[in-house]
């Protein structure tokens, strides 16, 4: 009676949280890459964006975002010398770099 | 007939890998195809006593491998079905006895002279497990309705893809019918929208089960419990032949059925 009551008040039964919680568990293991792999990704990256940019290799981050149930790959790569000496605008790694005179 | 190997396995432990490997071997022989059951979970044997030949055992998959015996002595013939063989694995040993390239010698040995082997991994994601299914065409992953075995089961498909082995099917073990039209188990359907993978057959949870293992008798021998069935129907999907999966959800209950179970075991 107690159980029908509390059901009746909407407590999400044992099932579904148990389906929701493996969706979400699952989309972080399927996306796991061993560290060598990682590694391996980011050297022929690095390879690849050489070739048309000039980059600073050292400050180069890549991890995975993870949002509710979407994962993204965000490779935070960024460039030198691409700055114009006529307007102070954003270096592509998103810090604000001022001119100087 | 081409002879088709399959690995049954899991990742995780005490899912029923092993009660799925005997029922599956025994329905296969009992359709009249020549089948053979190998133990691959090397320093834990337990398909001889869950098959009933534990009495049977002198030589094991380890001394064939290691050429101490040839092939047909470690080959051992329930009497109780013909075209039904058991090849039995070492206890004292560990799971680095067997390697994957022995394995696969010794599958590509069984291929001229059966139609069905089956091959029983152990738990994990390890050398044991990878050895088991290096011989292996195709695979069974056996599940239960329960977060763990669950993840561990995608894991293991995951593991199976890469390696390339077709056609992954599943198996969900263990299903308790009344909880899960109360809602408090997962359901076939949510088991299948996470795994996204082919269902082969699913079992009810039964006791027939526990009293099988008791006495060395699969259930798949003779018994006409509700999970014998969903066995031989598995067997027979394995074959080709198109079988309704069982109805676990509208079983009789009550007295009269009860009893009327009673007597179908006697």
């Amino acid at each position: 009676m107690f159980e029908f009551l509390y059901n009746l008040f909407g407590r999400e039964k044992s099932g579904n949280v148990a389906k929701e919680r493996l969706q979400l568990v699952l989309i972080h293991d399927r996306n796991d890459i061993a560290p060598e792999v990682m590694n391996k990704m980011r050297d022929e990256m690095i390879s690849v964006i050489k070739k048309y940019l000039e980059i600073d290799e050292q400050r180069i981050e890549i991890s995975f975002d993870r949002e509710d149930r979407s994962v993204a790959l965000v490779a935070n790569i960024p460039l030198v010398n691409m700055q114009r000496p006529t307007r102070g605008r954003k270096a592509a790694n998103g810090v604000k770099q001022q001119r100087r005179n | 007939m081409n002879c088709r190997i399959i690995v049954i396995t899991s990742g995780k432990g005490g899912v029923g890998k092993t009660t799925t490997t005997a029922n599956l071997a025994v329905a296969l022989a009992s359709l009249g195809y020549k089948t053979v059951a190998i133990d691959g979970d090397v320093g834990l044997r337990n398909l001889d006593v869950i098959m009933g030949l534990e009495n049977r055992i002198v030589y094991t998959l380890v001394d064939i491998v290691e050429g101490s015996c040839r092939l047909n002595q470690a080959l051992i013939r329930d009497k109780r079905l013909e075209n039904l063989y058991l090849i039995p694995t070492a206890q004292s040993r560990t799971k680095d006895a067997v390697t994957a390239e022995q394995m696969l010698k010794l599958c590509t040995e069984l291929r001229k002279d059966f139609d069905f082997v089956l091959v029983d991994s152990p738990a994990g994601i390890e050398a044991g497990f990878r050895n088991a299914a290096s011989g292996a065409d195709e695979a069974l992953v056996v599940t239960t309705p329960e977060v763990s075995a669950v993840r561990d089961a995608d894991r293991i498909i995951g593991l199976l893809e890469s390696m390339g082995k077709a056609p992954i099917k599943l198996v969900i073990n263990r299903i308790k019918p009344d909880m899960v039209k109360r809602g408090e188990m997962l359901g076939v359907q949510d088991v299948l929208d996470i795994l996204a993978v082919d269902l082969i057959g699913i079992i009810p949870d039964d006791e027939s089960i526990v009293v099988s293992s008791n006495k060395g008798e699969p259930l798949t021998l003779g018994s006409n419990s509700l999970a014998a069935q969903a066995y031989k129907n598995i067997a027979e999907r394995i074959t080709g032949k198109e079988v309704p999966l069982l109805d676990l959800f509208n079983q009789p209950h009550g007295f009269f059925s009860s009893l009327r179970q009673l007597f179908r075991k006697g």
